[in-house]
């Protein structure tokens, strides 16, 4: 698929030559480091005291109380971190005028969506590659289970896959960036509270069901070393669905 | 060419185009004329496949625009009313950007990039930012990303708005050097381009077409008769009636400036040697006499206004409306 490749390779393009990408990308890294080092200190601190009350060394989980702790708050950051990423997406074609091109090009509304989604998914997978430093640098230094920080990192990576095709869906409906970056903060908050609303239905059907409907519930199983099938047809059927309906709202805008 | 039968695009309550019919020979070129908001855009995105019309077929190089839209969008090189750029890209990387996305490669894409920077004279900013380029060269960039595939039909929005004298003068003769090999459409408000470079107009206003023929024809199908500017120094308070005395004269009419009149005789006739010989006998001081000609912004103006914003004599001089 020809097509799919040049926009994939002209949506990198755009992201490197603007600041978005260095801003989003740094502050990102920038959280997870410092995010990584509360917690590292925070666990030495405990360590330190556990050694005092009991004397000799203390057995000390890094998995529990670093990277638990570390992936539980990385979702909050990517929630406010990728809508800045995907908001430009498609509101900035029609800002642009360039919409109509692309719409006018032999090249099919899923070409455009699909190379869309790629080429933002490649900028954000890019980071979170970065950000393995801060496990690499720890195995050097401690033992730790490496299972659950891959399945940590599976979970970031699917969790971030539904973020951006919430992002892009929203980028789809308006030609403001704004109005979009804010509609994918609410969606994703919405989503996020409908756990809240999960327990406090409780255990009956309808609770179980909107428990689910939150990706709250199926990152935490793979935080915390869970690989459910569940989980993940959750995260690939909702990327798969949002994209589906950026690619109905691109080519409803037709009729109009 | 292209075939448009009896299209109407309707946005709600609201009717964008009205039964347009048209059609274009291989190798014609087409010019849209009307004022904004005549439905010349919405015309050109029926066409391109872009949006489907409410009724009617289009057809383009024998495809349905709307139940063939791939073939139609492969045979069709469009020029919206704003030229679609990416300001971060580079032209060559921009130009290439498009031809990938026309399925071009390898040594293809390249030779058609060259030829094409060559032909709109784009090889001093290949490497430039599109964002630091000047609005005529991005329209010609946005011709380019059109030409690039060499395709067999070109639809261009007001090609040449925004720019200079020259570089229209040089985008005109592009157009003209296109005819012959490849049919075009081009729509323009701007009268003196559709005389310029096309072999037909097609008038459009509030949607529907008002008129259709070469230019010449149109004006002489409008012209009724032969009209002369006269200017004098001095003349005559009762100059209308003093003039009326010359064999030929059908109408004397007053213009905007007192020292000049109008007049009219019948298609064909040449009665202006009369008119100088009388001016001069009568000591009025002739200063001025020329033949005023229907331009075809004339046409345009008479086929677009409706009846009850014309002046009130159908036939005031085309000098009085500017």
């Amino acid at each position: 698929m020809p097509p799919v490749q040049a926009i994939i390779a002209k949506e990198l393009r755009s992201y490197f030559v603007s600041p978005i990408v260095y801003v989003v990308g740094g502050v990102f890294l920038l959280t997870f480091g410092f995010l990584a080092y509360l917690y590292i200190v925070f666990t030495g601190a405990q360590a330190i005291q556990l050694m005092q009350m009991q004397g000799g060394t203390a057995q000390i989980n890094l998995n529990d109380l670093v990277f638990r702790n570390l992936f539980a708050s990385m979702r909050f950051v990517l929630l406010l971190i990728l809508p800045i990423l995907t908001m430009r997406l498609l509101a900035e074609e029609r800002k642009l005028r360039t919409f109509e091109f692309l719409m006018t090009a032999p090249i099919r509304v899923s070409e455009i969506i699909v190379g869309k989604f790629i080429s933002v998914y490649l900028v954000f997978l890019g980071m979170l590659l970065l950000t393995t430093l801060v496990p690499l640098t720890l195995a050097l230094f401690s033992d730790f289970d490496w299972y659950p920080v891959l399945t940590g990192y599976l979970g970031l990576t699917l969790l971030g896959g539904f973020f951006l095709a919430v992002g892009l869906f929203a980028s789809s409906i308006t030609e403001n960036q704004i109005v979009a970056a804010f509609t994918s903060f609410g969606l994703l908050l919405m989503c996020w509270l409908l756990a809240g609303l999960g327990s406090l239905l409780g255990d009956t059907p309808a609770g179980q069901v909107v428990s689910y409907l939150s990706f709250m519930e199926h990152y935490d199983h793979l935080v915390r070393g869970l690989i459910d099938t569940k989980d993940l047809v959750y995260y690939v059927s909702g990327t798969v669905l949002m994209l589906f309906l950026a690619h109905r709202i691109v080519d409803a805008s037709r009729w109009k | 060419m292209i075939e448009v039968c009896n299209i109407t695009k309707r946005y709600g309550h609201l009717t964008a185009i009205d039964r347009v019919t048209f059609r274009v020979e291989k190798g014609e070129v087409l010019a849209f004329l009307g004022p904004n908001g005549a439905g010349k855009t919405t015309t050109m995105r029926i066409l391109t496949s872009f949006i489907p019309a409410t009724e009617g077929t289009a057809h383009v190089a024998g495809f349905d625009c709307a139940d063939q839209p791939d073939e139609v969008k492969k045979r069709i090189g469009y020029l919206p009313e704003t030229p679609p750029v990416y300001q971060e890209l580079t032209v060559a990387e921009y130009l290439m950007f498009v031809g990938k996305l026309r399925g071009m490669t390898g040594a293809g894409l390249t030779q058609a990039l060259d030829r094409v920077m060559e032909r709109l004279s784009l090889g001093s900013v290949r490497q430039r930012l599109i964002a630091n380029l000047s609005r005529g060269y991005r329209q010609r960039v946005g011709l380019a990303q059109a030409l690039i595939h060499d395709p067999p039909v070109l639809i261009l929005d007001e090609p040449t708005v925004g720019l200079d004298p020259k570089q229209i003068i040089e985008i005109r003769e592009l157009i003209k050097s296109l005819a012959g090999s490849h049919s075009v459409i081009l729509s323009t408000h701007i009268l003196p381009e559709a005389t310029a470079v096309c072999q037909r107009v097609v008038i459009i206003n509030g949607g529907r077409i008002v008129a259709e023929d070469t230019p010449d024809q149109l004006s002489a199908r409008l012209r009724k008769s032969e009209k002369i500017s006269v200017t004098l120094k001095a003349p005559p308070a009762n100059i209308t009636e003093r003039f009326r005395d010359v064999p030929g004269v059908e109408h004397v009419l007053t213009t905007s400036d007192p020292q000049t009149v109008l007049i009219e005789c019948a298609l064909g006739k040449d009665i202006r040697e009369d008119v100088a010989r009388f001016a001069v006998g009568q000591n009025w001081g002739l200063l001025e006499m020329k033949p005023v000609s229907m331009t075809l912004e004339d046409v345009f103006l008479k086929l677009t206004q409706r009846e009850d914003e014309l002046p009130k004599s159908s036939e005031t001089p085309a000098g009085e409306r500017h």
